[in-house]
């Protein structure tokens, strides 16, 4: 185990790494500097440009020095969470990434639980019941589920609950609590939001970990110990759930780390759409209003949450199937 | 893989399948790779159906001036948000030709916004093949045919308004916008798939026959491909192409942002193709044969998982058509004055746009459909694939 660990430890740090550097392209990509750009953008705002300040900021990211004392100054920031400056609200990026990185995450969680509660019944009652009527309507579901892109998705329900109930459900958060900090009332008034992108968002995971579920457990149903336990008088009920169920769940463990990072990465659209709180608008932002630093950054923060996400699917897996921490 | 280590009466069993019932089992014994496959896949009923759609759909982007009404980037700024216009194929009860009513525009005096109705004293029969805006099919064969619309008016430039699926803020016919918009889409598709299967085959390939260090190499950048977030690096590529790049670059650049993540699926799967076939007895016997290692790799090998190549890029194409859509949908893939989906959808960005102009998001449907079939029928070639199986 610990062989392998170290293993996939090797693989894990040089992707960071060169997944940094990616970031840090991106930073660099528009032309002209930081900043020119900042200044200019202070003058515009009738402000004065502040030469102490513009001294600091040159020394704290290396902005006269050459590229690579540049790179290691913004990377180094990642462990003291000092990711650089954004030039359009003139505040640092960590700041504004904090709420909006809770939020992404509450959102995937969320998102996830949804899945499950809905994919693992109805994966079980599709396989238990093969070729019914129930069976038929969730495949012809799921496979609109799987077909139908999440932001279009978005737009419709988005649209007909306003054609016919007039209500906007846009946002995380009703107008009266959004600038508040985080109050009993304010975390119940989000709960009676994030159900819309949580369906929104989940639809295709439900559909997709439903077809899962069910072809594994067919598989499962049709090994000779169901037999067995059916012929030792076992109630059927027992002889569904007792084992069969548990083995066609493995892979849920073994991919719960992958689908946070993956629900991260699809929610980026999803929550343009509907205004939400969390890092897809603001990144699409400052990548139409090429704020470098925020951009960068925020892609950094979603490639590491994704590399994390695989490292510890992958360890969850090994821990459960030796054939894999033995082998290649 | 293995199909000749499978007990003969099992073989027989999967080929009998799919077998059409007025034919004698010699003729399917000699039948050929190509032939089961088409036997195999014309059983998938759902797939057949969605295979004609994406036929139809391929049709459009052949000609979408000549399905057009309007010219479609041509501005009216006082025809803007006509809901669609009803087709009618009935008065009363007695069927007709198909007409619409002609359209009655009003100022509503609170919000400064024209209002239109149906004008219900007008009747206008949509006539066939009729002269409008000048094209060029495929920038060659100029013309002014169209499908259908309706006469000019006496002294107009342009002729009566005919906006099936209404117009939008800058009084632009959404039908005509969604013909151009297919052609965009559609192609980026089959473009972006090319040279995924390019990339792929060529380095899958490469993989799998060299071995040794050209193997790990590409291996590791295919593991860093797939592990890094698919999404922002796409936003973070396509928002720096350059805005003043013009329409068909950016066309190519986007083409190129997608398949340059999507290759890595199909290398893995050539990859692994050729190593296992590596060691198949067939290919061994033609090596011992004295063939040389390109009469191997075309004429032995390639052949045997052509059908797995073509449905697994099948498959891919609805995801590039997707990627392009949510990318133009975000301001960041294709850009006007280019016309796609994605752009399209883009003026039904925002629940203010979409609550005003509902029919702003039928171009959504377009991307629904197709890439509903083409899964449909990725999926039923996927199934036909190996018709041995």
């Amino acid at each position: 185990m610990l062989q392998f660990l170290v293993r996939r430890l090797g693989l894990f740090i040089p992707m960071l790494f060169v997944m940094s550097i990616v970031s840090f392209a991106i930073i660099q990509a528009p032309p002209g500097d930081f900043l020119t750009d900042y200044i200019a953008q202070l003058a515009s705002a009738g402000e004065m440009v502040d030469e102490s300040e513009i001294l600091a900021l040159k020394k704290r990211y290396g902005l006269d020095q050459p590229i690579y004392v540049q790179y290691y100054k913004w990377a180094s920031g990642f462990f003291t969470w000092d990711l650089g400056l954004s030039i359009e609200f003139r505040r640092p990026v960590t700041d504004l990434v904090n709420d909006r990185l809770a939020m992404t995450l509450a959102l995937g969680l969320f998102t996830i639980i949804f899945t499950w509660t809905m994919a693992i019944p109805i994966g079980i009652i599709s396989a238990w019941k093969q070729y019914s009527f129930i069976d038929y309507f969730f495949t012809v579901l799921s496979y609109f589920g799987v077909g139908t892109p999440n932001f279009l998705l978005a737009l419709v329900i988005m649209f007909f609950v306003y054609d016919w109930f007039g209500w906007r459900i846009t946002g995380l958060f009703s107008s009266e609590y959004m600038d508040q900090g985080w109050s009993f009332g304010k975390f119940i008034d989000m709960l009676k939001h994030i159900w819309v992108p949580m369906i929104i968002l989940g639809t295709d995971g439900a559909a997709r970990f439903t077809r899962i579920v069910r072809a594994n457990l067919l598989d499962e149903l049709s090994r000779p110990y169901v037999e067995t336990a059916r012929a030792k008088g076992l109630p059927e009920w027992k002889v569904l759930l007792k084992y069969p169920v548990r083995l066609a769940l493995n892979p849920f463990v073994s991919s719960a780390g992958l689908e946070l990072p993956r629900l991260i990465s699809g929610s980026l659209i999803v929550a343009t759409v509907m205004s939400l709180p969390t890092l897809g608008p603001l990144l699409l932002r400052a990548l139409l209003s090429q704020d470098m630093y925020m951009a960068g950054s925020i892609v950094m923060i979603l490639t590491v949450l994704t590399l994390l996400g695989v490292l510890i699917s992958d360890i969850i897996l090994a821990l459960m199937d030796p054939r894999i921490r033995m082998g290649g | 893989m293995s199909e000749d280590q499978k007990p003969l009466a099992t073989l027989a069993d999967s080929l009998e399948e799919a077998r059409p019932v007025n034919l004698d089992e010699s003729e399917l014994f000699v039948a050929g790779q190509w032939q089961l496959m088409w036997w195999r896949f014309r059983r998938h009923k759902l797939a057949l159906i969605a295979t004609s759609v994406v036929l139809f759909f391929y049709l459009i982007c052949l000609m979408p001036e000549f399905l057009s009404v309007h010219e479609p980037r041509s501005e009216e700024s006082t025809r803007a948000y006509i809901p669609p216009q009803g087709i009618n194929f009935f008065d009363g009860w007695k069927p007709q030709l198909p007409y619409v009513y002609g359209l009655k525009g009003e100022r509503n005096l609170e919000t400064r916004a024209m209002e239109w109705k149906a004008d219900k004293e007008v009747k206008r029969t949509i006539k066939y093949f009729v002269d409008g805006h000048e094209y060029k099919w495929f920038g060659l064969i100029p013309s002014n045919t169209h499908l259908f619309g309706l006469d000019y008016e006496v002294g107009k430039k342009d002729p009566l308004p005919l906006y099936i699926f209404g117009s939008d803020r800058m009084g632009r016919d959404v039908w005509s916008r969604i013909m151009y918009g297919t052609r965009v889409s559609m192609s980026i598709g089959l473009v972006a798939v090319v040279l995924m299967m390019f990339l792929g085959i060529l380095l899958g390939g490469l993989s799998g026959l060299r071995g040794g260090m050209t193997d790990l190499v590409i291996q590791r950048i295919i593991e860093f491909l797939r592990a890094i977030p698919t999404i922002p690096l796409w936003l973070a590529l396509a928002a720096a192409v350059p805005a003043d790049w013009g329409v068909l670059k950016i066309y190519f650049a986007i083409t190129i942002i997608i398949s340059l993540i999507e290759w890595t699926r199909l290398a893995r799967e050539v990859r692994g193709r050729f190593l296992s076939m590596r060691e198949e007895d067939f290919v061994v016997a033609s090596r011992l044969y004295g063939s040389s290692e390109i009469r191997i790799i075309f004429r032995q090998m390639l052949p045997s998982f052509y059908s797995h190549i073509i449905a697994s890029t099948t498959l891919a194409i609805p995801a590039i058509i997707l990627s392009e859509t949510a990318l133009s949908f975000l301001g960041l893939g294709i850009r006007p004055p280019a016309i796609s989906w994605g752009v399209l959808l883009f003026e039904a960005q925002t629940l203010q746009a979409v609550a005003k102009a509902g029919w702003l998001m039928i171009p959504g449907l377009f991307v629904l459909v197709s890439i509903l079939c083409m899964n449909f029928m990725g999926d039923g070639l996927r199934d036909a694939a190996d018709p041995y199986a």
